[in-house]
């Protein structure tokens, strides 16, 4: 599936498009099928997004570049300040 | 044409010719350089120009800050404007190595220019303004 | 130290409100990301892999107390309580807001401080030997050199959008404690004939393309400094490559058109330059020189230490150093801890050093190029309340320079370039030679770990050096032997294939099983690289 994610530009978080919003955990990302370009001009231009681009994610929504996975849990070495510490970084 | 200038006397209404034009022996008054032309090249015939403009085809390529200065250095007293993408926080610079005119491809505001240009009130190094670094304010 | 006066202050001030106004139109979207990047990267702001990252310049590493504390402050108040000091001596704080970034640079601009020129393509913060105005082997404090080039450097109008960022390096001693002939200039101060001048070196780098440096002069007077510096740079600006911006950097132009070309450019350029009138007089050079006037030293300070105290014993063998004043010494904190994050501090420990510089080392620390901290200058009387207070802080590991003291970037954890992690390498090789014990008997061992070709942990100059790379989607470890960031600079060779994570732990551990095998009397781990070859090394990781 195809995910949305970008930061919020005053605050810097790292956010995944849910289909009507950015939030900050990767749970909620939605699949924008082929509306992805579309979607993030128009968020962009808004503001209400930063940085954003567009992620491949396998059918369970965990994104297959593992910069995207670290992203979305947070830096491995801090468990305390993750934001998802159940995401796999590596792929067994 | 300018968006901004910092001269009193008239523009230039002459054609621009470019470098290989200019340095092809011409009796050009106005000529346009580019970022790989050498600026140097231009040194033995100041005294014929009126207008030199330094274009910036994208504002991260700074060697036009270099040829502004070379120019000014050798005396020349000229119209030195900055054309292509020239940006608004770049003006204080700009002005620091020489230029005097702006040619931006998308206008300049210019309240936010004049906010830009008034807001520091010391430099540290001396350049082709007329900038009195901190160094000598410190020792007179 | 080096005290802002009004001027300094002044132009400080401005930054953070012309920095406040461009955020301003960032965010009311008076201008694009593309247009407030360059902006934002001027005044050391990246937007990273979980959030903005702010890089705090500490000029040639040298702080007070007081400055200490307001970065602690800013951890706790900004951040999520903790700092990361950095291989170019700054610090950098992982989570920093984008609307918040203004009134931070707002208090730090209070105690001296800035974020100016810590990133983009300008002449960076100005580096210097940790050591400066403490080691006797330094013919001069390089400081004021530092400071000077700071000066000149900020908001030059010329080198603001020059091909690619721009690092100097100034020392003052043989020994080579700052990687200067890594930096796209070294200088090297020198007597000739009692006169203190400059030995420049120019066009050294690691990156995708490491080199060192050329001698480009070798004596720069003082009165010359900025003319031939600026001499340099305007040579680079001019020519320096625009076209690939992996070929962007001074080293590249002057490997291909020659030092002696390059020498002859600047050389030229350096008689022109020099009529205009840049360099301030000497008075400037010495009103700078004067803040940095040794403190107070006791004459009849005791010159004896006690090392009834076992622990305490080992940790002044290896973290503390000679001064040049007689009953004093110079305490190295490392930022190391078995398992920990190497560089990082939490803000309580932040705080703790700064009360330790301002009770036992003259109101002074130093961040080090290896990410650790100095306290300059201790009386040897102290040294024994300051292990306990770092003791009690979980800042006393006695692990300076050996194979646990690892320089490591963010890596794939924090950084956006990365391709690989950097930390839980670090981590699993600190912990797989936690022993105290065997790190001693191993000796200096520089480690250093990068997590991409970008090369920010110094992998080439490291006697062991990791490089991490993404080998299809999967986090792949690179190994380098025999390189040095020292006065016996080099650039280290990849030894053969990668290795996953804890794959490279292993063969860490069979290379240094194999130099204790076969190293003589005081060698150390590069040394006897340098005597064998890679083959024996080779056979024991591959067989």
């Amino acid at each position: 599936m195809n995910l949305l994610t970008g930061n919020d530009l005053a605050s810097g978080d790292v956010v995944w498009w849910n289909g009507k919003g950015w939030s900050r955990q990767i749970g909620d990302a939605a699949d924008v099928g082929d509306r992805g370009a579309i979607i993030l001009a128009a968020e962009e231009a808004a503001r209400r997004v930063n940085a954003s681009y567009e992620i491949e994610a396998d059918t369970s929504g965990l994104p297959l570049h593992i910069k995207d996975r670290v992203r979305a849990a947070g830096p491995t070495v801090r468990a305390d300040l993750s934001v998802n510490p159940s995401i796999q970084i590596v792929k067994g | 044409m300018p968006n901004l200038r910092y001269r009193q006397d008239s523009e230039s209404v002459a054609p621009l010719a470019t470098f290989a034009e200019f340095t092809g022996d011409t009796n050009a008054t106005a000529v346009r350089i580019e970022p790989g032309d050498d600026a140097r090249a231009l040194l033995p015939h100041l005294g014929q120009l009126s207008l030199v403009e330094v274009t910036f085809p994208a504002f991260r390529d700074g060697r036009g800050y270099s040829a502004a200065r070379i120019l000014r250095e050798a005396g020349y007293a000229g119209e030195l404007r900055a054309a292509g993408d020239v940006l608004v926080d770049q003006v204080p610079l700009m002005r620091r190595c020489g230029f005097d005119a702006f040619a931006p491809n998308v206008p300049l505001d210019q309240a936010v220019v004049d906010a830009s240009l008034a807001r520091y009130d010391f430099v540290y190094q001396a350049a082709a303004d007329s900038a009195v670094p901190v160094w000598k304010l410190r020792h007179g | 130290m080096y005290k802002y006066d009004t001027f300094d202050q002044s132009i400080v001030d401005a930054r953070v409100e012309e920095f406040r106004d461009q955020v301003k139109r960032r965010l009311a979207g008076e201008i694009t990301e593309d247009q407030f990047k360059p902006l934002r990267l001027m005044n050391g702001l990246y937007l990273q892999l979980h959030a903005y990252m702010l890089r705090v310049a500490v000029p040639y590493g040298t702080m007070d107390s007081r400055q200490m504390h307001m970065l602690a402050h800013i951890a706790r108040k900004y951040d999520r309580g903790y700092g990361h000091f950095t291989t170019r001596q700054n610090i950098q704080y992982n989570w920093i807001k984008l609307d918040e970034c203004p009134d931070l640079l707002a208090e730090l601009a209070g105690v001296e401080m800035h974020a100016i020129q810590t990133s983009g393509n300008c002449i960076r913060n100005i580096s210097s030997d940790q050591w400066a105005g403490a080691s006797a082997d330094e013919v001069a404090d390089p400081r004021p050199w530092a400071e000077l080039l700071r000066q000149w450097s900020s908001f030059h109008p010329e080198f603001s959008y020059l091909p690619r960022k721009f690092k100097i390096a100034v020392i003052a001693s043989d020994e080579d404690r700052a990687a200067m002939r890594l930096h796209d200039i070294g200088i090297q101060l020198i007597k000739q004939d009692g006169v203190l001048g400059g030995r420049v070196f120019v066009g050294g780098g690691m990156g995708r393309t490491p080199m060192i440096a050329p001698e480009i002069n070798p004596f720069v007077r003082a009165e010359d400094l900025l003319s031939y510096i600026e001499a340099c740079l305007r040579v680079y600006n001019r020519y320096g490559r625009r076209d690939n911006i992996y070929k962007a950097r001074i080293k590249i132009l002057v490997h291909e058109i020659g030092a002696d070309s390059y020498r002859a450019q600047v050389a030229e350029e350096f008689a022109h330059v020099k009529t205009l009138g840049i360099d301030p007089p000497m008075a400037e050079f010495d009103r700078i020189s004067a803040f940095f006037a040794p403190p107070a030293f006791e004459a009849d300070a005791v010159d004896s230490v006690d090392r009834s105290d076992p622990d305490f014993a080992v940790w002044l063998d290896q973290n503390v150093k000679p001064h040049k004043q007689a009953g004093y010494a110079i305490v190295n904190i490392a930022l190391k801890p078995i398992g920990g994050i190497p560089g990082d501090a939490s803000a309580d420990q932040i705080d703790v050093m700064a009360d330790l510089a301002k009770d036992y080392s003259f109101d002074e620390l130093r961040v080090t190029h290896a990410q650790n901290i100095v306290l300059p200058h201790v009386r040897k009387a102290d040294l024994h309340s300051v292990w306990q207070k770092l003791n009690d802080a979980a800042l006393a590991d006695a692990n300076l320079d050996l194979v646990t003291d690892i320089i490591a970037c963010p890596g794939l954890d924090y950084c956006s370039l990365a391709n690989a992690r950097s930390i839980p390498v670090a981590q699993k090789i600190a912990e797989r030679f936690a022993d105290l014990e065997r790190q001693r008997d191993i000796g200096e061992l520089k480690l250093k770990i990068s997590g991409c070709i970008n090369a920010c942990g110094h992998h080439h100059a490291g006697h062991i050096g990791i490089l991490g790379v993404d080998k299809k989607g999967v986090e792949n470890y690179q190994l380098t032997f025999g390189g040095s960031g020292a006065e016996d600079v080099s650039i280290g060779k990849i030894i053969g294939p990668g290795f996953d994570e804890d794959g490279v732990v292993d063969a860490v551990e069979k290379a240094i099983e194999k130099y204790r095998e076969v190293r003589t009397e005081g060698e150390r781990f590069l040394d006897t690289y340098r005597r064998v070859g890679a083959d024996p090394f080779k056979e024991a990781i591959y067989a």
